[in-house]
């Protein structure tokens, strides 16, 4: 037998690649993809074919222009489009910092998906739905131990929902004590996520943000300078997405119950504190948890989720209701909170991630946890260790101190190749990598996040470093090169500028596509 | 340093210790504990979490059945609750689908890595174009209520004004959403409905509708499951003013059903539950938002709207997002609403729902649903004393049954079907008083006739037992 060489350092990887057509292209007239439950012949006999009871007026003249498809080619066509991308489950997943994806076990997919669960109607009786109550409330007493909090409500579908409920909050509590008009800024920082600004604006508040000082922390001198009765609240993320533990947490908070505003918690980047510290002692009277991020949850392409949220007694009558009650040894739906902002989303949310996150805990249990937190931040600060040494890379702001993830730049590579961070994120996908920059603005020069989570092994952090490395020494060799990527992946390099920012180009659906392409057809002819 | 721990967590590979100290090593830290040196010492939580030890895979999966089992579901009883979550047929593809791990455990990536997501959700959105004829429509939000009130919000910013009507049937739970998600400096205010027909009272909306109006919203079905048929009179009424026609549908009835943009909707919004979603105890909500092609339109959704676009290979389909400037991911605070996690695999669930169904499937599920829900309404309205329907319209899938002249609560009739496994419909004698003593039922494709004649037998037994 030859010996087969398996030396090469980066991933020798090529994506899946179908050349799927759009899905109107399979249509074939007649095809039927699924049959319909008949309708008997007694229900025919007494009421008809049941259209002519509908008003004309409302009678669709033309069928909607569905495609008509076999069985068989919809299953293989959604297949083949599944083995075009990287889920979690797939890739070495470090990219895609801030987003905490971790491996989300199948047991518990598994679990969720009994039609003890799935086949629940929201609506039930509460007799009939103990076992849902009753993990709910179990999670919420599991996620006040990891917190401090006293109470949890898991109706906000997202971390950014849980953000507009607890600015929703602030709102009501003020007005409650007559403040509503008078306190009418929300502080923030410039590196927490854009949805803490960005939902506080919905409920019409003024956004102050805070840039950071030289290390990289909020700036406590600029927070007393803009602290006032008009402070309505304080939200921030900690560590904020740079990775950077604020040291001085307790005194922030302080200054702003001082001045009679509510501090409130972005916990998206949670998974390095689990255990080690809480939102309680730091002074915060609201926190949430992204069930998908820190809980193992799976985030879906962007959801269904969860952003659970927790609060301080005093805040629990804001609460949106329903929220869950055990008496004695029943569980029981509690509406009639004196506050209540209402509702934020239909129903209890979205019960089956609190189901997944509730068995993740429990198969992880107190040690456990404390086990994630300091693996994420050991592979993190590995990580961090070997990226500093790649030619062109950086990480500004303080040395050490990140916890589980690091914004990181390549402002010197960039200045010395001209390759960007958006270069290098399309050169990543050759190698099989997911690769996110930040949001914006780009505070650190060419950003880009990394947050490897517990889930990673050694081998799978020196396969990823390895692959930047290979990248970064590629800029300085063949700039070109990085510059044209993709090459290995479904798809070469799109055309953003012309089709996805001009109103006469662009198609967001595929009759859309038709029509414009036509025109433009028309045009060059 | 604490004691190294013998066995390695499955789920946390460098648990392993050798490995442990290998990486503490090479990164020159001597504890794990020194890398938390950045968190102050009054903050360090230095009590044990009051949480149970680890199962094992076998013992979780017995401990959460276990759990799961306290609950009794609607394939164990006949179920007639809908109001918002509806009992559908879901195919098998759906699930084999939205549960490929690929699509399970996706999030965020770029189309390079993720062209297959990009895919997936622009067909969404192009298959449920044709659904209510119209060329734009958003990767999904949460659910139906926030896709009125960002198709409300949206309505205000493209008017510059900020009272908006609501019809009074609404549901009140999207009613108590849309509030709060409104409040402060929108007005809502409810327009009255016919008693006899529960139409929108146009007499009313004429008085309310005004220069300050941004939008006039209704429901087609209404919530109380009819249909509303003043569609063009009520969006005249509007335009004549200067405001935005919203309306929210339910999209399972758009295969038989005028789509909203016939009648004059501007914005159409609705919830794709019926689309191939589990009901998962109201998990399976997801809102969806459609327009017009107009910029004046498009610039104002805070979602991601993904686009096609040829790449640098001639015969190769790319994918992005269409103006990104208008979301909160670029613009912070100064972008529209905001936007993030929302409800994608429910759109990519949607997608391959329509693919199945085709025009010919989409107008089965309508004629079905009309058909059975009318000879359940029919039969439940042969029974002495019960009225159904409660409302001289057409009803598509949910109609209103009144109890108020059987001596008989819902509540009660209501434990009685749950004594005979039945889940009856949603009471609605709180929420609106005037109709007294009714309920709202549901009825789709799934009914059987047995079914519903069970139903009927069942709610005869009560009203005849003492």
């Amino acid at each position: 037998m030859k010996k087969i060489n398996r030396e090469h350092k980066v991933r020798n990887f090529q994506q899946a690649k179908w050349d799927e057509p759009i899905i109107f292209e399979l249509h074939n007239a007649g095809e039927r993809g699924v049959l319909l439950p008949h309708v008997e012949s007694e229900i025919v006999d007494c009421v008809g074919d049941g259209l002519s009871a509908l008003p004309a007026s409302l009678i669709r003249k033309s069928a909607p222009k569905l495609p008509e498809i076999s069985q068989n080619r919809v299953l293989r066509h959604y297949l083949r489009l599944s083995q075009e991308m990287l889920g979690g489950a797939l890739n070495v997943e470090i990219g895609q910092g801030t987003c905490t994806i971790k491996y989300s076990p199948k047991i518990n997919e598994e679990i969720a998906s009994s039609p003890k669960m799935t086949e629940l109607h929201p609506l039930q009786d509460e007799s009939t739905v103990q076992g849902i109550l009753e993990i709910t409330h179990k999670l919420d007493l599991c996620l006040r131990e990891i917190s401090g909090m006293d109470y949890f409500s898991f109706q906000p579908g997202s971390g950014t929902q849980s953000l507009f409920t607890m600015a929703s909050i602030v709102r009501a509590f003020h007005e409650s004590n007559g403040e509503g008009e008078q306190r009418n800024e929300i502080i923030t920082t410039i590196f927490s996520h854009p949805s803490q600004a960005a939902t506080a604006a919905v409920k019409g508040y003024k956004i102050i943000t805070l840039y950071p000082d030289k290390d990289g922390f909020p700036d406590l001198e600029k927070l007393k300078e803009v602290v006032s009765d008009r402070t309505a609240g304080f939200v921030v993320a900690n560590p904020e997405d740079t990775g950077i533990y604020n040291t001085r947490i307790k005194e922030f908070t302080k200054v702003v119950h001082d001045a009679g505003g509510i501090c409130y918690y972005d916990q998206a980047n949670a998974n390095g504190l689990l255990g080690i510290t809480r939102a309680k002692e730091a002074g915060f009277d609201m926190c949430f948890f992204n069930l998908h991020k820190t809980f193992s949850t799976p985030h879906a392409c962007g959801g269904p989720a969860t952003g659970a949220l927790g609060v301080a007694a005093k805040l629990k009558e804001f609460l949106p209701g329903p929220i869950v009650e055990k008496q004695g040894d029943q569980y029981t739906l509690k509406s009639d909170m004196k506050h209540s902002i209402g509702k934020v989303r239909s129903f209890q949310g979205v019960p089956q991630m609190v189901v997944r996150a509730y068995a993740w805990i429990r198969a992880i249990g107190a040690e456990g946890l404390k086990d994630v937190a300091e693996i994420a931040v050991l592979n993190n600060n590995y990580l961090y260790h070997h990226i500093l040494k790649i030619r062109g890379a950086s990480a500004p702001y303080i040395k050490g101190q990140r916890l589980e993830q690091v914004r990181y730049s390549w402002e010197q590579l960039t200045r010395e190749t001209g390759v960007t961070t958006d270069d290098i994120s399309r050169r990543m996908a050759d190698f099989a990598h997911q690769y996110w920059t930040s949001h914006h603005p780009y505070v650190v020069p060419e950003p880009f996040t990394l947050e490897p989570t517990e889930s990673t092994s050694k081998s799978d952090l020196d396969e990823y470093i390895a692959s930047l490395t290979y990248i970064a020494n590629e800029a300085y060799e063949n700039p070109e090169k990085v510059k044209n990527a993709p090459y290995n992946s479904t798809i070469h390099r799109v055309d953003e500028q012309d089709f996805f920012e001009n109103p006469e180009k662009w198609a967001i659906t595929w009759r859309s596509y038709l029509k414009k392409s036509k025109e433009i057809e028309k045009i060059r002819s | 340093m604490k004691e190294l721990k013998k066995v390695a967590h499955p789920y946390i590979p460098n648990t392993v210790p050798e490995i442990k100290e290998q990486m503490l090593k090479e990164i020159g830290v001597k504890t794990i504990e020194e890398l938390f040196s950045g968190i102050p010492e009054e903050l360090h939580y230095r009590e044990t979490l009051h949480i149970p030890k680890a199962l094992s895979e076998y013992e979780l999966r017995r401990y959460m059945e276990g759990l799961l089992s306290k609950n009794t579901s609607t394939t164990e009883y006949l179920n007639f609750l809908g109001a918002g979550c509806w009992n559908h047929f879901i195919p098998a593809i759906c699930d084999e689908i939205n549960s490929r791990a690929e699509f399970v455990t996706g999030y965020a990536g770029d189309p390079y890595e993720d062209h297959g997501r990009f895919q997936a959700l622009f067909e969404y959105q192009s298959l449920m174009a044709e659904l209510v004829d119209m060329d734009v429509v958003n990767v999904p939000t949460f659910d139906w209520a926030q896709a009125a009130s960002t198709s409300i919000r949206m309505a205000t910013r493209i008017t510059n004004r900020t009272d908006v009507l609501l019809p009074k049937t609404i549901s009140p739970d999207r009613l108590k959403v849309i509030k709060n998600y409104c409040s402060p400096y929108i007005n809502v205010s409810l327009i009255d409905y016919k008693e006899d027909t529960g139409q929108i009272d146009l007499e009313d909306l004429e008085n309310k509708v005004s220069s300050n109006t941004a939008a006039v919203y209704f429901e087609n079905p209404s919530y109380l499951g009819f249909l509303e048929t003043q569609g063009q009179q009520i969006s005249k009424l509007a335009k004549k003013h200067g405001a935005i026609t919203i309306v929210g549908v339910d999209p399972s009835s758009l295969g038989i059903v005028e789509p909203p943009s016939h009648y004059g909707a501007e914005i159409v919004c609705g919830d794709l539950q019926p689309l191939g979603m589990h009901m998962n105890y109201g998990g399976g909500q997801s809102g969806f938002i459609a327009t017009h092609d107009d910029i004046k339109f498009v610039q104002e959704y805070p979602s991601r709207l993904f686009g096609i676009a040829p790449t640098v290979v001639e015969g190769e389909y790319g994918f992005g997002d269409v103006y990104y400037d208008r979301t909160s991911f670029a613009q912070r605070e100064k972008g529209k609403e905001f936007v993030g996690t929302q409800t994608a695999l429910w759109g990519i669930t949607a997608g391959v729902y329509l693919s199945l169904m085709g025009p010919e499937g989409m107008y089965e599920l309508g004629k079905s649903i009309m058909q059975k829900s009318q000879y359940a309404m029919q039969q439940i309205g042969s029974i002495p004393n019960v009225v159904a329907s409660r409302f001289e319209s057409t009803s598509f899938k949910e109609f209103v049954v009144d109890f108020s002249y059987t001596g008989k609560s819902v509540k009660e009739i209501n434990k009685y079907l749950l004594d005979n496994r039945i889940f009856g419909g949603k009471d609605l004698s709180e929420d609106f008083p005037e109709l007294q003593q009714s309920a709202l039922f549901c009825v789709t494709e799934i009914h059987t006739k047995e079914d519903i004649d069970q139903l009927v037998s069942v709610i005869k037994q009560c009203i005849n037992s003492k």
